[in-house]
């Protein structure tokens, strides 16, 4: 809540202003780079202990050198990843907190923020008027244009596919779930199929001159290209987390949804319209993965109907490993898979047999270990709910 | 005039099970009203059909007149029945002040809401000091006084209070009582379920016996205190 003082003095004071900025701007960022660097510097000391018990493991190739020179890129390529897999992971970890069920069709939601952040690009690339906006305005618009229809989608989806089985076993909606994730599929497919006549979307981004240099920064022997794309990946998201931490923690509907999170029946005694509490949080879990998708769209330029089922399950794996149901988690859990993910992408490839394409093997290995040793998460155990 | 809560001929099932079956209790504005009967006698059930948590199959509950027998919970509370939940259902993870505005769902005005929890604050002292803190650290009586104050948020014409003083230490028992008394004396009308039946029939005006689902006996409280059968059976005496 704002602040103590403010229900006995009944209006703003300086200090109420201040714990305002503190609970809703300060610490949210603050956590975030707690996240990063923590994760971060653990990778980093691992790569390390890595590149000292495998000091050569191809001839002629010191992993040490490697590492010195990988390091900074690792670095912003794992955050990058990271903040797309956190907002995915968000839309697993807020469904499940008031549904306590896996929307395994999330990761078609996100593809389809994807599809549309595209749709909308092209349009205006085509009416020729790309150039002419503003970096700034352009993406603030396609994310939100995504973020709008992926929320809807993600409404229309629970009203449809989830409502009428609420009450029954829980593994029927889990296989809704999957029927809806298929059907999405092959609906965007058929749909790009017959007015594009190709379902590769390339994002028009290559008459946009602000977006095609990247930014060199030399650090030591490193240097690390920084992608513009990636600015807007991290800001987009780090902006659009503190707006979820403040609807959630700071708002009447957020506390609404979380109080049906923590008693759905008691919550509806209250007067809470429960199926509206629910309707809002695919909303709001969807928005974030259309905006995921969008940002995710515009980093790799290339989207299919099929993006989203690596993201998806990836993102899942997130959130499982934070402690699914807990927003906090989801964040953390996407920004150390990410990071885990960009690190095993630099090193594996000097490493015989293994390669790049063991990537994925690894990523879903946490999966399974977290499964097995820590199934409540990286942060389970924890009762806030913080983003 | 119709009284203020009228159940006719309700019966409720869970699943195949008939919890109520056929139940008929009014309750006048003002008054205390108590349901008096042993565990799985349905009083809980009884409750939970008026708030719409069950959907009874037949028959109708009527506030003031108005079938209320089909709608959801959230629009049972709109119209003025507040329900205390058996067990507390605070919520854990809320904070006091989060838990109590909850409460006040319905109400827009953030000044009528700071003027409600100032009037639970002077109900209950102790929530002031427990304003910060979360609701699931609460201990039991606490918790029991912010269950109540929560539904008191919505300013109910009714409080359906379901055995307020299940798992309180004796001396909180008593101090539960006594806020029930004030805020039926503040105008709100009370619907009390109750396993302790000598502390609900001294507190209520009227009394009703249930039985597996069914009523057995209805009558004012003193003379249902002195009836051999309730005597027996859920007073202890010989």
């Amino acid at each position: 809540m704002l602040d103590a003082g403010r229900s006995s003095l009944g209006s703003v004071s300086a200090r109420s202003v201040l714990g305002w900025v503190y609970r809703f701007i300060l610490f949210p960022i603050g956590q975030m780079l707690v996240f990063i660097v923590g994760a971060a510097l653990v990778l980093t000391l691992l790569s390390y202990l890595l590149a000292l018990l495998f000091p050569e493991p191809r001839p002629n190739i010191s992993l040490m050198t490697q590492v010195n020179r990988q390091l900074p890129g690792m670095i912003v390529s794992g955050i990058t990843i990271g903040f797309v897999y956190a907002m995915i992971a968000l839309g697993y970890t807020l469904v499940y907190g008031v549904l306590k069920f896996i929307n395994f069709a999330h990761s078609e939601i996100f593809m389809f923020g994807s599809v549309v952040g595209f749709e909308v690009m092209q349009r205006l690339a085509e009416g020729g008027n790309l150039p002419g906006w503003s970096p700034v305005l352009l993406v603030a618009f396609v994310v939100l244009a995504a973020m709008l229809a992926s929320g809807l989608l993600a409404v229309l989806i629970e009203r449809v596919a989830y409502r009428p089985l609420r009450g029954a076993p829980r593994l029927v909606p889990l296989i809704s779930a999957i029927g809806v994730s298929f059907f999405m599929i092959d609906v965007v497919r058929a749909f790009q199929a017959i007015t594009r006549n190709d379902f590769n979307l390339t994002y028009p981004l290559n008459n946009l001159e602000w977006i095609r240099n990247p930014v060199k920064l030399a650090i030591g022997e490193a240097t690390v290209n920084i992608r513009p794309t990636q600015f807007i990946v991290v800001l987009g998201a780090v902006v659009t987390l503190i707006a979820l931490n403040y609807f959630v923690n700071g708002t009447k509907l957020g506390r609404g949804i979380r109080a049906v999170s923590q008693d759905m029946a008691t919550a509806g005694l209250m007067g809470i319209n429960v199926n509206r509490m629910i309707s809002l949080t695919f909303f709001v879990g969807g928005a974030f993965g259309g905006a995921a998708g969008a940002l995710f769209g515009m980093n790799v330029g290339t989207v299919t109907p099929f993006v989203g089922f690596i993201p998806g399950i990836k993102a899942f794996t997130a959130a499982v490993l934070g402690g699914i149901g807990n927003i906090t988690g989801a964040l953390l859990g996407g920004l150390t898979l990410g990071l885990i993910e960009s690190f095993l992408n630099g090193l594996l490839v000097y490493f015989p047999v293994l390669g790049q394409r063991y990537t994925d093997v690894f990523a879903f290995s946490v999966l399974i270990l977290i499964l097995i040793f820590r199934p409540s998460g990286l942060l389970g155990e924890r009762v806030d709910e913080k983003v | 005039m119709p009284p203020l809560l009228e159940l006719q001929n309700v019966h409720t099932f869970y699943g195949h099970i008939h919890a109520l079956k056929g139940v008929n209790i009014y309750v006048e504005e003002g008054e205390i009203v108590t349901l008096v009967g042993s565990n799985g006698a349905g009083k809980s059930t009884s409750l939970r059909s008026i708030s719409g948590m069950v959907r009874s199959k037949q028959g109708s509950i009527r506030l003031d007149g108005q079938d209320i027998t089909s709608m959801k919970p959230h629009e049972i509370t709109a119209l003025g029945v507040g329900h205390v939940p058996e067990g507390r259902r605070i919520f854990p993870l809320l904070t006091v002040q989060e838990n109590l505005e909850i409460g006040a769902w319905n109400v827009t005005s953030r000044a009528e809401i700071n003027r409600r929890m100032e009037e639970m604050f002077q109900l209950f002292p102790r929530l002031r000091e427990r304003f910060q803190q979360k609701g699931g650290t609460l201990s039991g009586g606490e918790q029991q006084m912010l269950a109540i104050a929560r539904a008191l948020m919505a300013e109910p014409r009714i409080l359906l209070l379901d055995e307020p003083s299940m798992g309180l230490a004796p001396v909180l028992v008593e101090g539960i009582f006594e806020i029930v008394k004030r805020i039926n004396a503040q105008g709100t009308t009370i619907l009390l379920v109750e396993q302790n039946a000598l502390m609900a029939l001294e507190v209520a005006r009227r009394g009703y016996v249930l039985q597996s689902g069914s009523l057995v006996l209805q009558d004012t409280s003193a003379n249902l205190m002195n009836n051999e059968m309730v005597k027996r059976v859920y007073l202890g005496e010989n």
